[in-house]
């Protein structure tokens, strides 16, 4: 187990963690997720013991390893850039970790084999890597990472030179190839897609802190506060103040005599009457009504975008920019007024501290959610062909 | 602004090509209209930087011509071409500060002091850069940078056409949406011949008119993002776009009918096909339904994505995925039906009509 305990970094008078804890069980694959400069790759080099943390402190498996150098411990680091020696052969680029650990022969062939067969390697390891595309020379990168049986793998953002479709792949595969071993993983990311397929569990991380720990799809679901909710969201979180009075929710206007309600929703039925920020996923608004009484509000066009299966329609509304995720082609003008309807079953409330009113989903508890149950879901009217 | 004419483009970049795999690009021949917004979508190596690089006179291609508005631009150079180029890392004067290096290549032609200022301010307003006009350049995060390099392409109003060479690749995930649509906005407005190279099937659909999907020196389809989508003509098309791809089944064809495995599929037509040619249905994700009748399948996994989920399942002992919606129901012994406008037969890989 890999545990940070209060662990700030400061550097130069700016403070890139603030103080932070956190707990990584064995066998597990943890996800960091932020922006740019969030202090993914800080908190992984804090993480190997390439950097020193300002104070806090490092635990592996209850021992204290604060201050220890990378050396010592039992790390494996894959980066972004494709790095593998270009001189050597695949098989080679793999064996290298074994070999300066002084393993014998047959271990290392034995070793190698087992992991080029799992990262699809086996036919390649006559190659050198500069003979490979990107995605087999990361695989070789990730390879050489996993033979070591390192206690702690970090990724950061390993995927992210990769062309479109070998990352999807990858996606589907890393897990898969996590769950074969028994490492820690840690893996920094800025897209909140990818969290999503590999699973797992997800840290958000902005400005330098964690907002959030937990299983990928219950932070996904029920966000702790408003910084979680659109550091996990893509396309971005659709959001506007307003003011709960009652059985409504009265939408902050530009105050030219307009206004906007919206019902409360019976999840939120609970939180006093004051000043909030809603939330939505561009999902959960539409230009149908999902339900009959959904609200209807009126928005203006911006710009369509087609994505294949689904359209991404740009809208404002009150000066706001949101996003209305359709499906199928929808190509709609820009600069006319149309309805959107808010899924309200969905929608999600902040209060002024930015800490969310009310689980985004009732029917799941937000944390320790029991393990591989099966989710079940409401019973809702099949889809017509 | 300008309509771009390939004409008979090929290029090979060893010196004496003697076999079609000798060549990079192997023909493209083709008309882009004046002020349409063009994608040029693909794995590395299928040839899209080449075919940029064509365009924008970086290369001169073996054999072939290219004609800006009918004038032959084959042997001029990219100066020549009038056209402007975003690249994938941003191109920044550190020293000059953000307004000035977007003022940069409309002072380099003289363009008077009045006229620099309305189109920097334009631009300064569409990329929300106002408040950091007279900063330097310096310090900036990279995606600021990018920012500016798009508003140095996007500043000049008098160019042929505008290229884009993946510029959207150092972007946070949430500023992508931002600029995307912003650039969008701006094709529309200004109506600039734009051609944007990307291997992210999102940006390439989400930007053009026409998306030009290239797989192995060739241009396998050009198409608007819904004929990709639902027509793809080549199954490298049907896997390259759409997420998880196209499943695509081996299939016998009998008249109106496909066989998969021991099941029989209606098509509703008879697809014309040669004897010997390799007969596959290609079916999206997004079209097969998971039923309580149909065929039987088996699922290994369910992978919950957020706003929908990814079945992995077993049909007729091939592995296929299927997407549902986030809140619905997985029948306990379930099936799954094909949706008619979904179905694709492809012989050789190519698509074949719905002519009876």
């Amino acid at each position: 187990m890999l545990e940070l305990i209060d662990v700030i970094k400061v550097s130069a008078g700016q403070t890139h963690i603030h103080p932070t804890n956190l707990k990584l069980e064995r066998g597990t694959l943890n996800v960091l997720l932020g922006p740019t400069l969030s202090g993914k790759t800080t908190l992984l080099r804090l993480m190997a013991g390439l950097e020193k943390p300002t104070s806090g402190e490092v635990r592996f498996d209850g021992k204290n390893v604060t201050g220890n150098p990378v050396q010592s411990r039992n790390v494996a680091m894959v980066y972004q850039q494709f790095i593998n020696y270009p001189s050597m052969t695949v098989y080679d680029n793999i064996a290298s970790p074994l070999r300066v650990a002084g393993e014998t022969v047959d271990v290392i062939d034995r070793e190698v084999k087992k992991v080029a067969d799992l990262m699809r390697l086996t036919p390649l390891l006559d190659r050198q890597p500069l003979s490979l595309s990107g995605g087999q020379q990361q695989r070789t990168a990730l390879a050489r990472a996993i033979v070591k049986n390192a206690s702690l793998v970090l990724l950061d953002e390993p995927l992210a030179n990769l062309d479109y479709k070998l990352r999807e792949e990858m996606r589907e595969e890393l897990p898969k190839i996590f769950a074969a071993t028994g490492s820690i993983f840690v893996y920094a990311t800025t897209e909140p897609s990818e969290a999503l397929l590999l699973g797992g569990y997800t840290a958000t991380l902005h400005q330098g802190r964690i907002s959030q720990f937990g299983k990928t799809i219950d932070v996904y679901r029920a966000p702790r506060d408003l910084v979680t909710a659109s550091t996990f969201a893509d396309p971005p979180l659709n959001t506007i103040g307003a003011t709960k009075n009652g059985a409504s929710f009265l939408l902050d206007t530009a105050g030219d005599g307009k206004s906007a309600t919206i019902p409360v929703p019976d999840h939120l039925g609970g939180i006093p009457d004051s000043g909030v920020t809603l939330a939505f996923q561009p999902h959960h608004i539409s230009l149908a009504a999902p339900f009959s009484k959904a609200p209807a509000l009126s928005v203006k066009t911006l710009i369509s975008e087609i994505a294949g299966s689904e359209s991404f329609v740009h809208v404002k509304f009150e000066g706001r920019r949101w996003v209305i995720l359709e499906h199928g082609v929808r190509n709609i003008d820009p600069d006319i007024n149309i309805n959107a309807y808010v899924d309200t079953r969905h929608l999600m409330a902040f209060g002024t501290d930015g800490l969310a009113l009310s689980a985004a989903t009732p029917e799941k508890a937000p944390e320790k959610a029991s393990a591989k149950a099966p989710a079940k879901t409401s019973a809702r009217k099949k889809r017509a062909g | 602004m300008a309509k771009i004419n390939l004409d008979h483009i090929r290029h090979a970049y060893g010196i004496r090509p003697s076999s079609p795999n000798d060549y990079a690009l192997r023909e493209v021949h083709h008309e882009w209209n004046d002020g349409g917004a063009y994608a040029l979508l693909g794995p590395s190596g299928c040839g899209k930087t080449t075919l940029l690089n064509i365009i924008s006179g970086l290369v001169r291609p073996s054999e072939g011509r290219i004609l800006f508005d009918d004038k032959d631009v084959t042997h001029l150079s990219t100066e020549e071409r009038n056209i402007a180029q975003v690249f994938q890392f941003p191109v920044v004067y550190d020293t000059m500060t953000v307004y000035d290096n977007l003022a940069f290549p409309l002072r380099n032609r003289g363009v008077g002091e009045a006229t620099v200022d309305k189109r920097v301010s334009e631009i300064l307003e569409m990329l929300d850069l106002k408040d950091r006009a007279r900063k330097k350049a310096r310090g900036l995060t990279a995606d600021m940078k990018q920012k500016i390099s798009l508003g140095r392409g996007l500043v000049r109003s008098d160019v042929n056409a505008i290229l884009f060479d993946e510029p959207l690749t150092v972007i946070d995930p949430h500023m992508k949406w931002v600029l995307r649509s912003q650039l969008k906005t701006l094709h529309r407005q200004s109506g600039f011949t734009m051609v944007y190279v990307t291997h992210d099937q999102t940006e390439a659909l989400t930007f053009a008119d026409k998306v030009v999907v290239m797989y192995d020196g060739q241009i396998v389809q050009i198409g608007t993002p819904a004929e990709l989508f639902e027509k793809p003509s080549h199954t490298f098309v049907g896997y390259f776009i759409g997420s998880p791809g196209m499943n695509v089944f081996p299939v016998t064809l009998e008249g109106k009918k496909a066989r998969v495995g021991t099941m029989s599929i209606d098509l509703g037509f008879a697809p014309k096909v040669d004897k010997g040619q390799k007969t596959e249905l290609g079916i999206r994700p997004e079209f097969m339904e998971i039923t309580a009748k149909g065929m039987p399948i088996t699922i290994r996994k369910v992978e919950d994505i957020g706003r929908q989920k990814i079945v992995r399942a077993d049909l007729a002992g091939q592995a296929v995925s299927i997407v549902v919606k986030e809140d619905s129901e997985i029948p306990s012994a379930p099936h799954v039906t094909f949706l008619d406008q979904g179905i694709n037969i492809y012989a050789d890989s190519w698509r074949v009509g719905r002519k009876a």
